[in-house]
């Protein structure tokens, strides 16, 4: 009850005009900013964070400013949804499995329906993550610490394991793809070692890595656009979308029947969000890799399924309110973005830990109430702008086209600034396009790019502490479980190709 | 189809092959370090760097037998197929897109991105497009525009200007 009092107290605190103007102005920034690809929510709070010294000047408190970064934080983890749909682009990491559904939706002509599936998803997932966060804050962050580095890779191989056990594609040609990414996230220094690894006919521009951007910006950017050039004889291949009050009740409808994804990333992507260095593009994309294996019809995702958008647009809001809380009780960011905002705590003489709670509830509550607050806002003013991102597909073809060429070398330039990563991201999307001509899935690639710097230490850091014996994948009580259900999945497609060489060979 | 399909997984065989080869390299300040010393566990210090990329690539290289051995089987679509691998829209198209996208990624370094933003803008929509000249325009200022303002003047992130570099610093003293 005292917690509920707490609460209220804080919402109160967080809907006081300067307060609420500053999480609309944030949300409103946040949407924008997460909505570029090449830029991120950690882009907007990073670039905003030396105007909040202002804003807490004004104010004559650390609360204001930090409830105008979270809603930077929350707005752009819904406009990420925005391009990965509308344009085929993700718009940041986090927005990397939602365009594995949202653009075939677009593509059929319901873009409409996938941006309303993307905003109460993400409403949905905001909200469950917000009310775990208030009520289990202190026991939550302690389970999230048991989980040790063979825990975390049993993680990461469980989400390559649904795409090759359910990936419904050919088996050699996703495993090819899986291999790939990881190989290419192992591009440029080792982080253990120090040593420079894969500096391909030693070109320079290697050896800062092949950052996962470059990558899915050349997939889904470049590659997915001239894939619709070519393989369409007509100027567009956009189906319109006319926005109706009956299309936007079928696509509540269609919603309420996508509750099993929403359910899967709200609370995966929490806990997910939960986990040291993992945040909320890997909770996204475990997300829609659970809500896939656990599906009845796991052959229609990638096609358009509203599970397929549900659950990682639930799953990157859940998971961007899981990483506050390892951030606020234990110092421990889950995320870059959560590290900038630890940053930006640490300046404002704030200090994050298990004290923080009882020490600054000042503090404490009402930024537990902007996210309240935050969420309700984003997505109002995403619903009400959902007929001016359709308004894009509108476009004709030749148009839209090269914008999307246009704004895929800008915001590949923008995020590193380095003319060898446009030039790289060009050449993907050309690689990316002809694979894609002989069936080579593209996705698990994406997925394993941005896993794999997450999945080699804890790999290597787990064989260096069992002294190189994989069985520690197997013993632990929690990480266990899971290796086998990733092995199992591994296994399927050579047990299936097995039994039915075998059944015919009987008869 | 069918012999793109052997072709590319050759290729990506070899691909693989060379990533094998690369990740097998020590670092270059320790001679000492023999090629795929890095690729075991190393007593105290666990997997060297080269362990996880070059088991990937081993994968990697199983993967392309595995999709030649369907190949020569005649298991995977593409290796069924008897059509093309680019018909004519689709090379035609091909060209003229991935040519436009290269030459607009030249002329970065020679006018900037804002310069070759205009020029692509009005070679994509005038030239394959065939929009009337006035939109055409239109449309081919405004994204440069916009992108200025977005990028160099509200995010401070400096996009490259090649030899239109003096053009912007007026608009500098006056924004910045």
């Amino acid at each position: 009850m005292d917690i509920l009092f707490a609460l209220m107290d804080g919402i109160v605190v967080a809907m006081q005009p300067t307060n609420l103007g500053l999480a609309i102005a944030g949300v409103l920034v946040g949407l924008f900013v997460g909505a570029m690809p090449g830029l991120g929510s950690v882009n907007g709070v990073a670039i905003l964070l030396p105007f909040t010294f202002v804003i807490q000047e004004f104010t004559g408190s650390a609360t204001s400013p930090m409830i105008f970064l979270a809603a930077i934080y929350y707005g752009a983890m819904y406009g990420g949804a925005i391009s990965s749909i509308t344009l085929g682009i993700p718009g940041a990491s986090t927005a990397v499995a939602t365009t594995f559904d949202g653009r075939p939706m677009a593509l059929a002509g319901r873009a409409d329906r996938a941006l309303v599936i993307a905003a109460l998803a993400s409403f949905v997932g905001g909200t469950i993550s917000n009310i775990l966060f208030t009520a289990f804050a202190p026991p939550l962050a302690s389970v999230a610490l048991k989980f040790g580095d063979p825990e975390i890779f049993a993680l990461m191989l469980l989400a390559f394991a649904t795409f090759i056990g359910l990936g419904g594609d050919d088996i050699p040609k996703t495993i090819f793809s899986i291999c790939f990414g990881l190989v290419l996230a192992s591009v440029g220094f080792d982080i253990v070692s120090g040593e420079p690894r894969l500096v391909f006919f030693d070109i320079s521009g290697f050896s800062h890595g092949i950052r996962f951007l470059v990558l899915a910006i050349g997939v889904y950017g470049i590659g997915e656009m001239m894939w619709t050039m070519m393989s369409s004889q007509s100027h567009s291949a956009m189906s319109y979308v006319k926005i109706t009050r009956q299309g936007l009740i079928a696509a509540c409808r269609e919603f309420a029947s996508a509750w099993r994804g929403t359910a899967i990333g709200s609370f995966l992507g929490f806990f997910v969000g939960l986990l040291p260095a993992a945040g909320a593009t890997p909770g996204s994309l475990m997300a829609y890799g659970v809500a896939k294996l656990t599906a009845r019809d796991p052959k229609s995702f990638g096609k358009g399924n509203p599970d397929g958008i549900s659950a990682p647009e639930s799953a990157n809001n859940a998971a961007s309110t899981g990483a506050m809380l390892p951030m606020m009780t234990l110092g421990i960011p889950g995320s870059p973005t959560t590290a900038v905002l630890l940053a930006g705590m640490v300046i404002w003489g704030l200090q994050p830990g298990p004290l923080l709670f009882s020490s600054q509830p000042d503090f404490v509550w009402p930024l537990i109430g902007s996210f309240y607050i935050s969420n309700v806002v984003a997505v109002l003013v995403n619903l009400a702008f959902i007929p001016v991102f359709v308004w894009m597909l509108r476009m004709p073809f030749t148009i839209l086209a090269p914008v999307i060429f246009v704004l895929s070398l800008i915001g590949t330039f923008a995020a590193y600034q380095d003319m060898f990563d446009v030039w790289l991201m060009v050449l993907f999307g050309f690689g990316a396009l002809l694979l894609r001509k002989l069936d080579y899935p593209l996705a698990p690639a994406v997925l394993a790019i941005v896993l794999g710097p997450i999945a080699e230490p804890k790999l290597r850091q787990s064989l260096l502490f069992s002294d190189g014996d994989f069985s520690i994948f197997f013993t632990r009580p929690i990480a266990g479980p899971i290796t086998i259900v990733a092995l199992i999945l591994i296994l399927l497609p050579i047990v299936k190709f097995a039994l039915a060489h075998i059944r015919p060979a009987k008869r | 189809m069918r012999r793109a399909e052997i072709v590319t997984a050759f290729f990506l065989g070899v691909l693989s092959l060379y990533f094998m080869w690369k990740s097998g390299e020590g670092p270059g300040w320790d001679p000492d370090v023999a090629r795929f010393d890095n690729i075991g566990l190393i007593l105290d210090e666990g997997p060297g760097s080269g362990f996880w990329p070059f088991w990937l690539s081993l994968i990697m290289l199983l993967c392309s037998v595995w999709i030649g051995i369907n190949w020569y089987l005649r298991k995977s679509p593409p290796s069924q197929s008897e059509e093309p691998f680019l018909d004519h829209h689709a090379k035609r198209t091909f060209l003229l897109v991935g040519g436009g996208l290269l030459g607009f990624l030249i002329l970065i370094g020679i006018i900037g991105f804002y310069g070759a933003i205009f020029v692509f803008m009005i070679y994509f929509i005038g030239g394959l497009g065939r929009h009337r000249l006035v939109p055409t325009l239109i449309i081919s200022t405004a994204i440069p525009v916009c992108s200025f303002f977005f990028f160099d003047i509200a995010m401070r992130i400096v996009l490259p200007k090649g030899y239109l570099e003096p053009l912007f610093l007026p608009l500098y003293d006056l924004f910045l």
